[in-house]
């Protein structure tokens, strides 16, 4: 095994029921390298990534996320720990305030005091830049806001890697950017990243690989710059046409 | 204000028949308080009360812990650990309670007993593991409801902040279901009360049972099963009232 190599899936497949969600997927990640995917609606990207840290279970294959494999006894509670998730639709605890929905994680699952946990949580409220929110209730922020606070819970459990599932397509679109100077901050950072997005201009910016999925299936990856210039495949091409169309 | 009317006219209802009982076919005196003799009555009927209030209030705590152990396993998602709790669920709601009361109180003894364990079942505790048997498959139901009305991502989104699965139930999921658990059980609190009747049977001295031994003695049952509704009535009636006000806090909560 390649001692930089983080995430490694290996021809993973999964269906749900009749219907093959993934087919036989490879995909390995290096440390600190940030990969894009992209796909058109219902090429599993969604599912690809929960199955990284045990939100899906697969049917065949193996993933192994920083030496642990999923599969080994209490596999999935050591990967969760190193992976942080954030999610299309945010899924702050509403019935907490901002800086509770941060330090619950630390608190229960780490251990840490009310006090250790605040000073963490508050430190990481300032990265997203809305310490001043650190009282009110999610529904009391915007989107992008409320989407920050997300990535900051994620951020106080010091995960190694972080995956993202379309960040940002809830949001206003006066509020994306807000969200993705917080990735391109933490892409800075060195952070392992894995961002499902169809953000092209944040893809060009940050992303060390480009992962096209179509129909369970990783059709194409390459770097950027080869990408945008000239994919390779048909399929690649026309997806991307049609999105950098708009 | 409704139902204060409708206590109102049951009352008036008797006093106008009370006031008939100087013609011999009413017999309002047994419960008259103006009598020694009924004021010994009433005291007799509505010293039930506690017994009825007891057993229903232990009842309801010991349904409300058997329905919440029934309902988790019952949301897994290995139809192994789902089953045994649906099986529970159909199996007690199908059994009337009368012969679950009997069963429990004369045979569960001897089960025990086979088993290396001998107790004895006094009819309190008999009526009480029934009542609290018999209303679990409710409030189990009433727990999954609740529970899978709290959105899937909330649970996702513990799970990956490290939370263990009791911690993401106690922290995150049950806090925000109470708000829809909370006035159901309530509602089952009432089902109990008047569930606990059945209780007379095997002699507990509640409500219902202190009626029926009153009536044997002065055979005025009209009169004194009359009294035994009116006690349920209050009973219920402000428990209701608690519940509707419950319902209402925990309705202004969820739009807050
Ligand atoms: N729990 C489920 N049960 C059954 N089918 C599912 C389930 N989750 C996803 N699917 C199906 O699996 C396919 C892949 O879903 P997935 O969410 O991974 O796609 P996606 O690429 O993320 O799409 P989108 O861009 O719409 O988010 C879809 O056809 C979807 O309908
Ligand atoms: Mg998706």
């Amino acid at each position: 095994m390649n001692a930089d190599r983080v995430i490694e899936i290996r021809s993973l497949n999964k269906s749900f029921g009749d219907f093959q969600v993934l087919t036989n997927v490879d995909l390995n990640v290096s440390l600190g390298e940030r990969i894009v995917i992209c796909g058109p609606s219902g090429s599993g990207k969604s599912t690809l990534i929960r199955c990284v840290n045990g939100l899906e279970q697969y049917d065949s294959g193996g993933i192994t996320v920083d030496g642990i494999s999923l599969s080994a006894p209490g596999g999935v509670d050591r990967v969760r720990a190193e992976v942080g998730m954030v999610f299309q639709q945010f899924n702050l605890f509403p019935h907490l305030t901002v800086i509770e929905n941060l330090t619950l994680g630390p608190m229960k699952a780490r251990g840490l005091s009310r006090k250790d946990a605040d000073a963490l949580a508050m430190e990481y409220l300032e990265r997203v830049k809305i310490p001043e929110q650190a009282q009110k209730r999610p529904r009391d922020l915007s989107g992008g806001q409320q989407q920050r606070v997300a990535i900051a819970r994620s951020l106080c459990m010091a995960p190694k890697i972080m995956l993202f599932d379309e960040p940002t397509s809830a949001l206003d679109p006066e509020m994306i950017s807000e969200v993705l100077d917080v990735m391109v901050e933490l892409a800075r950072d060195g952070m392992t990243m894995l961002v499902v997005t169809h953000e092209m201009g944040f893809a060009r910016k940050v992303a060390d690989r480009m992962v096209f999925m179509d129909g369970g299936e990783i059709v194409e990856t390459g770097t950027p710059a080869e990408v945008f210039e000239a994919p390779k495949t048909q399929r690649f091409k026309s997806f991307l046409d049609k999105i950098l169309q708009h | 204000m409704k139902r204060f009317f409708k206590i109102w006219m049951l009352l008036g209802a008797c006093l106008f028949l009370a006031a008939c009982s100087g013609d011999g076919t009413w017999g309002w005196y047994v419960i008259d308080p103006s009598t020694a003799q009924g004021q010994t009555n009433i005291r007799f009927l509505v010293g039930g009360f506690w017994a009825t209030i007891q057993l229903s209030l232990i009842a309801t705590a010991l349904s409300m812990t058997i329905g919440l152990l029934v309902a988790l396993p019952g949301m897994s998602s290995n139809r192994w650990i789902r089953l045994p709790s649906r099986v529970y669920i159909e199996f007690v709601r199908a059994i009337p309670l009368l012969p679950m009361l009997f069963w429990v109180f004369y045979g569960l003894p001897v089960v025990m007993r086979s088993l290396g364990f001998p107790i004895t079942i006094d009819a309190f505790w008999g009526a009480i593991i029934t009542l609290a048997i018999s209303d679990s498959a409710f409030t189990a139901e009433i727990y999954r409801s609740g529970i899978q009305s709290i959105p899937k991502g909330q649970t996702e989104a513990a799970r990956t902040v490290g939370l263990t699965y009791s911690q993401t139930m106690r922290y995150v999921v049950l806090p925000q279901a109470i708000r829809r658990i909370l006035p159901p059980l309530a509602n089952q609190f009432i089902y109990i009360v008047k569930m606990s009747a059945f209780a007379s049977v095997i002699g507990m001295q509640e409500l219902t049972r202190r009626a029926n031994e009153l009536v044997v003695t002065e055979y005025r049952p009209l009169e004194i099963y009359s009294l035994l509704i009116l006690e349920y009535l209050v009973l219920v009636l402000i428990i209701s009232f608690f519940v509707r006000w419950l319902e209402r806090k925990m309705g202004a909560d969820e739009s807050r």
